[in-house]
């Protein structure tokens, strides 16, 4: 399943009980059903992705090595020398000699040489090369906390969901971010897509990677960025070239009108959710907030904090902090009917 | 005639008298102890403070705390263990031992001793103060600019940060001058640099990263507080300021200072170790020399903290590089400790225990810091639960290891009496196995995928199981340091009369009574080498006889 699961009307005293319903072997049991929603270093997409997961065994093994003689001379020694019943003279003092203090200088310098020059062309392998001309562009911006992805050379902008074309037989294409930030410092991380790189207010950072294969990849913020660093998730969606074009030439068209809901139109329009948010085709031209022209062709609220379906954007709008505490997203204290009108319109914006 | 009776015996000050002389006190020995015990309250606040953000993190979706109050604790956790607790522990450790091991009678500035310690606990309680003052800050123990400019961080919280660490730095800027010139000035006759006790090698070169590193950090502060109070524009972002400048300044002062907590800790191991084996060190200088190449080093790699803001690859190389070249040195001293270990009579008592207990968990430490060292995997998991990890090896498993194997050998000296050794073993095996269940899972969640600083994650992400074991390993953790508070509570009025060297070792503090009295020493032994009590003990096998190793300089 793609979709986080959130239960927002959760009691504060109820996790007593859960954690009893839910009992270690549920626990073993559900963590190997999760990679449905793979987060692994071990399992790469991408070119950069895999490059640094040869690296890390690499190193591991190197550094596993190194665990085993090291551990293994502390237990020896430990056991071997130990004071035994009756033991009282003082051992031999040995001050120290010069040849094995060279020998265990010059090897260590030997090793982390290697690794030194081992890590030098990884570093050149996975950020080397400059992306291709042909790459696709994607400005992506952090904000507190959620993220916008702006296509410049497809004159779209969306939030929280990235949607890329995925590596099709003989062709693969590259996407190639522009990391940008609108306030504070945030980290864009998909490990199976590869490193992270810093969103830096003041400046642009580039990442780029090979497109993986169709599917969902998972990530999140990676750098503490304020009260809901927690639900600043990313979801990256790599689709088949037809799908993708289908995609970004709905995500140009002007918003949705239905005549039918031209009363919640009404309601947000004059309500201040335009002063945050834009809907293309509309007078609502905020930029505080996600674009929310085609709001429903997204899978989650509120940058993954829940499933993007009618009772969760009830939710959403009547009460914000149910779902997402300390969000951006302020509780307008809007009438259950408001809500209603806002909601039956909103769902019209595929 | 000196005091020699334990210190807790000494009762004919009324309670009056005894606060008054506790808290106007220059002595370097009481000073210590003050350090030592603030700290140690501190030490169970940030303990507190961890246990309550591992019950956070027991389940997903859990809504123990929310996420400004998690925000809160992992900072204060943070900052309270690394500000408050284990470097003041340490400099409370050689604010103890460098004038007894040196043979001196006082730190070369007593009063500005003093200033130190008082400057260290207004700190800690003007950070602390937070709490009752609108909110704990919330920004992270290294504050990245710009969340921490006034437009991010509404209200107070992160001014008393700044203050209390402002404050306290200055504290530790002075300990460092201290330090510096009582090593350098006030050593006993015949102890010439190359016959000092490594734990004084170690300090000596600890007061210069102090020397070198606060000062960054308070100017740091001290742009911080100008930018949040009169409008100045250093990290401000939005009127030109940059938001790197802060992590250059932090971490210029951040990375000596993992080495300022790291030194003591190879100090007290490099002291310890020997004693239990009954062995001299092996190789004394290459220990010293390995020394000061760390502590040059450390001034070198601060950017490995930044792999991940973007440097050009020729910055990355040069910081990666340097990084892997710090682990010589400390390799080095790793394998002296183990050679020293190696062919002797080892005395499996509390204090060598937690010894080889730091010599087994800091290699682990190490190894994972080069790991991150290598600048792509440090952009897989960097910022995610395996760096996490990797700094609770070092700092816990390696700094932390050492204070309890400080605590059980130099516990003796200051109070007269000794730590239970059941209750020690009993501390040592019950921490070790918490140790490793709270922070060896903490590698899988973070390759895993798992950001730190997050208060809460869904559960089909695939991390609830390492989150688990953390949480229990935590409170195993929490077992064992309160077998290690009783001990000392019970110990410090009941424990068994230690005598003036109960270890049978050979360095200048145990040539004197336990407690030393204020003056330290009747009369300061003939130093003719690095062992000056061996050469009393074995008369017909002195250090100074050695025409070599023992003894670098041709007796006078």
């Amino acid at each position: 399943m793609l979709l986080p699961r959130v239960e927002p009307k959760r009691s504060a005293h109820g996790w007593t009980s859960r954690v009893a319903l839910v009992g270690w072997g549920v626990l073993l049991a559900g963590n190997v059903a999760a990679a449905a929603e793979d987060l692994s270093v071990f399992s790469p997409a991408t070119r950069p992705a895999s490059s640094i997961r040869d690296l890390f065994f690499l190193v591991l093994g190197i550094a596993g090595v190194i665990l085993l003689i090291v551990e293994g001379l502390i237990f020896y020694c430990a056991y071997r020398f130990r004071q035994r019943r009756g033991e009282k003279s003082e051992p031999p003092q040995i001050y120290g000699s010069t040849p094995i203090e060279v020998a265990w200088t010059v090897a260590p310098l030997l090793t982390v040489f290697v690794l030194f020059l081992v890590v030098v062309r990884s570093v050149t392998e996975v950020r080397g090369e400059s992306p291709p001309a042909d790459s696709l562009r994607v400005i992506a911006i952090g904000h507190q906390w959620w993220w916008e992805f702006v296509y410049p050379d497809l004159g779209i902008r969306t939030a929280n969901e990235l949607y890329i074309p995925c590596r099709e037989e003989g062709s693969t294409p590259t996407i190639a971010l522009e990391l940008q930030s609108a306030d504070v410092i945030h980290s864009f991380w998909v490990p199976r897509l590869g490193g992270k790189t810093d969103h830096i207010p003041g400046r642009t950072n580039r990442m780029w990677f090979d497109a993986p294969e169709r599917g969902a990849y998972h990530g999140q913020c990676a750098e503490y960025c304020g009260t809901q660093h927690a639900n600043m998730k990313l979801l990256v969606v790599a689709e088949s070239a037809e799908e993708f074009r289908l995609w970004h030439e709905q995500e140009r068209r002007e918003a949705n009108h239905e005549a039918a809901v031209d009363a919640g139109r009404e309601r947000f329009l004059a309500l201040n959710c335009i002063n945050c948010h834009t809907i293309r085709g509309t007078a609502a031209a905020g930029t505080v907030g996600p674009d929310l022209t085609h709001l429903m062709a997204r899978r989650t609220l509120a940058a993954g904090a829940c499933v993007n379906d009618h009772e969760h954007l009830t939710q959403w709008l009547a009460d914000p902090d149910a779902i997402k505490p300390g969000s951006e997203m302020p509780n307008l204290h809007l009438s259950r009917q408001d809500v209603d009108l806002i909601v039956a319109y909103l769902s019209t914006l595929h | 005639m000196a005091v020699a009776e334990p210190l807790a015996m000494r009762t004919e000050l009324s309670d009056t008298a005894r606060l008054r002389a506790w808290s106007t006190t220059v002595d370097h020995k009481r000073i210590g102890l003050l350090y030592v015990g603030t700290s140690l309250i501190f030490l169970v606040i940030g303990g507190l403070e961890a246990l309550l953000i591992r019950w956070q993190l027991w389940a997903p979706e859990l809504r123990v705390l929310g996420p400004t109050q998690f925000n809160q604790l992992f900072t204060m956790h943070g900052t309270t263990m690394i500000f408050f607790v284990v470097m003041p522990m340490l400099l409370g450790f050689a604010n103890y031992l460098v004038p007894l091991m040196i043979g001196a009678r006082d730190m070369a500035f007593p009063r500005l001793n003093a200033l130190s310690y008082w400057l260290y606990a207004l700190g800690g309680a003007l950070t602390h103060f937070s709490f009752f003052a609108g909110g704990a800050p919330d920004v992270g123990w290294f504050a990245y600019a710009p969340l921490t400019e006034y437009t991010f961080s509404r209200g107070h919280s992160t001014d008393y940060w700044i203050l209390g660490l402002l404050v306290s730095g200055l504290g530790s800027l002075f300990t460092g001058i201290n330090l510096l010139t009582t090593i350098l000035a006030l050593r006993a006759p015949g102890m010439n640099l190359a016959r000092m006790p490594l734990f004084v090698w170690m300090m000596l070169v600890d007061a210069i990263l102090l020397i070198f590193a606060i000062p960054p950090l308070t100017a740091a502060q001290l742009m911080l507080l100008l930018d949040r109070s009169l409008g100045a524009h250093f990290f401000d972002t939005q009127a030109g300021g940059s938001a790197l400048l802060w992590q250059h300044l932090f971490w210029f002062f951040g990375h000596p200072e993992v080495y300022i907590l790291a030194l003591p800790a190879f100090g007290m191991i490099s002291e310890i170790v020997p004693v239990f084996s009954r062995k001299v060190i092996f190789g004394y200088e290459s220990v010293a020399a390995a020394t000061v190449t760390i502590g040059v080093i450390s001034m070198g790699v601060w950017a490995h903290h930044m792999f991940t803001v973007g440097m050009s690859d020729v910055l990355d190389a040069i910081f990666s590089g340097a990084s892997f070249l710090i682990a010589v040195p400390t390799g080095i001293k790793m394998f002296n400790w183990i050679a020293t270990l190696y062919g002797g009579r080892l005395r499996f008592e509390s204090p060598l225990l937690f010894a080889v207990g730091f010599l087994a968990m800091f290699v682990m430490g190490g190894l994972t810091g080069i790991m991150l060292a290598a600048v792509p995997i440090d952009w897989q998991v960097s910022d995610s639960y395996f760096v996490v990890a990797h700094f609770h090896y070092v700092l816990f498993g390696g700094s932390l290891f050492a204070i309890m194997a400080g605590f059980f050998y130099w516990f003796p000296k200051a109070s007269g009496r000794r730590l239970s050794e059941r209750l020690g073993r009993w501390q040592f095996w019950i921490m070790l196995a918490g140790f490793n269940l709270t922070f060896g899972p903490m590698h899988v969640a973070g390759l895993l995928g798992m950001p730190r600083r997050i208060y809460t994650y869904s559960d089909d992400r695939g991390w609830t199981l390492w989150n688990q074991l953390a949480t229990v390993g935590a409170l195993v953790l929490g077992v064992a340091f309160v077998l290690f508070f009783w001990n000392l509570f019970v110990s410090w009025r009941r424990g068994a009369p230690a005598g003036d060297d109960p270890w049978d070792a050979w360095t200048l503090e145990w040539a004197t009574h336990s407690p030393p009295a204020p003056y330290n020493f009747e009369t300061i032994p003939p130093v003719h080498s690095r062992r000056p009590l061996w050469d009393l003990k074995h008369p017909q096998d002195p250090d100074w006889i050695l025409p070599d190793r023992a003894q670098p300089e041709v007796i006078a």
